[in-house]
């Protein structure tokens, strides 16, 4: 089993030579669709290189580095991290839609930003260090 | 630490979420949120998952966001200054005119809150809020994907692996205090204030440590 990080989740999957896997796993991983057009979430379809696809797998790791997101492996290449793209950041930002979050409280409770709607939210960090 | 601030003006459709960056997880962030004895939401975000998607630097930093779910404020120092870099290190004290100065600075900040709660004051256009937001780069980006597979690494035996990780995401993020700090503070407790980070602020020469929020 190969280990993927994504900003906000922790997926285990059956890859090999890096992150081929399954169209299916691929859209666990990430949300986005192998459809005939590419890699498609919501109306928005990346294509893809004939290089990054296989009879029934996708190269997760070709796609990544397409949308402009990171690809970091650990030396052993069974974890993985794939970042948030930049420019997905920045317009997230630039949209000035405070970009919802879960995070759990001291007794792990989730939270989420969205739950506040309706009020004005100071939202400060903090930390021990 | 905002206590006070939320008392009163939780019945003016106010409310506070305060964010622990802390990679130690809930149980070392404990002790503090007991101690705040804090009626707002307190949470804990060991991956830094706030820091990577509003692009934050340092602690504390604070986001207004209105009760349309906007931001109204960018990512800002919230209440703390500079004057902390003219202490007197050997007994940790700064001259009184600096603590004066700094807590005026922290009472101007939360007065600035209580404006925009009872008025809307200093909430900004959308285009001034736009331009306040920092860029995120590609660098940036690359960093946060290595902070994040650093901290599984180290959180699963691989510490030497982890750091390498770490080091590099702060190598590409030099302005990110915080993935320098949480780093160093996982290697020891302490190190995140300790003499290497003396240096670092040194390093900073004329620019702020804490930039003043544009009030």
């Amino acid at each position: 089993m190969t280990k993927i990080l994504t900003p906000t989740g922790e997926h285990d999957v059956a890859a090999h030579d890096g992150l081929w896997m399954s169209p299916v796993d691929a859209e666990r991983v990430t949300g986005w669709t192998l459809k005939p057009e590419g890699m498609c979430r919501a109306d928005l379809c990346v294509p893809l290189p004939a290089s990054a696809l296989a009879p029934n797998e996708v190269d997760l790791e070709a796609f990544w580095k397409k949308l402009g997101g990171p690809v970091i492996a650990s030396e052993a290449r069974d974890v993985w991290a794939l970042g948030a793209p930049a420019e997905e950041r920045n317009a997230a930002l630039e949209g000035l839609e405070a970009p919802d979050f879960t995070l759990p409280d001291l007794d792990g409770m989730p939270r989420s930003l969205s739950q506040l709607r309706g009020r004005k939210v100071f939202l400060a960090t903090w930390a021990s260090w | 630490m905002w206590q006070a601030l939320y008392e009163e003006l939780k019945d003016k459709g106010f409310m506070v979420v305060a964010v622990a960056e802390e990679s130690r997880g809930a149980e070392h962030a404990r002790p503090w949120i007991d101690q705040a004895a804090s009626s707002y939401w307190q949470l804990i975000d060991a991956d830094h998952r706030l820091e990577d998607l509003y692009n934050l630097v340092n602690v504390p930093q604070a986001i207004w966001i209105d009760e349309q779910g906007r931001i109204v404020r960018p990512p800002e120092t919230a209440g703390s200054t500079d004057h902390f870099r003219r202490m007197d290190l050997a007994t940790r004290t700064m001259t009184p005119e600096d603590q004066a100065d700094r807590l005026a600075a922290r009472q101007a900040y939360l007065d600035a809150v209580r404006a925009w709660v009872a008025t809307g004051a200093h909430a900004l256009p959308a285009d001034q809020a736009r331009a306040g937001l920092p860029k995120v780069t590609p660098e940036i980006a690359e960093a946060r994907a290595r902070f994040r597979l650093g901290l599984w690494l180290r959180a699963n035996g691989r510490v030497a692996e982890g750091d390498l990780q770490m080091a590099e995401a702060s190598r590409l993020h030099p302005d990110s205090w915080s993935l320098w700090r949480q780093a160093a503070d996982l290697d020891e407790v302490g190190k995140a204030s300790g003499p290497e980070f003396w240096k670092r602020v040194q390093a900073l020469g004329d620019r702020p440590y804490y930039p003043p929020p544009k009030l």
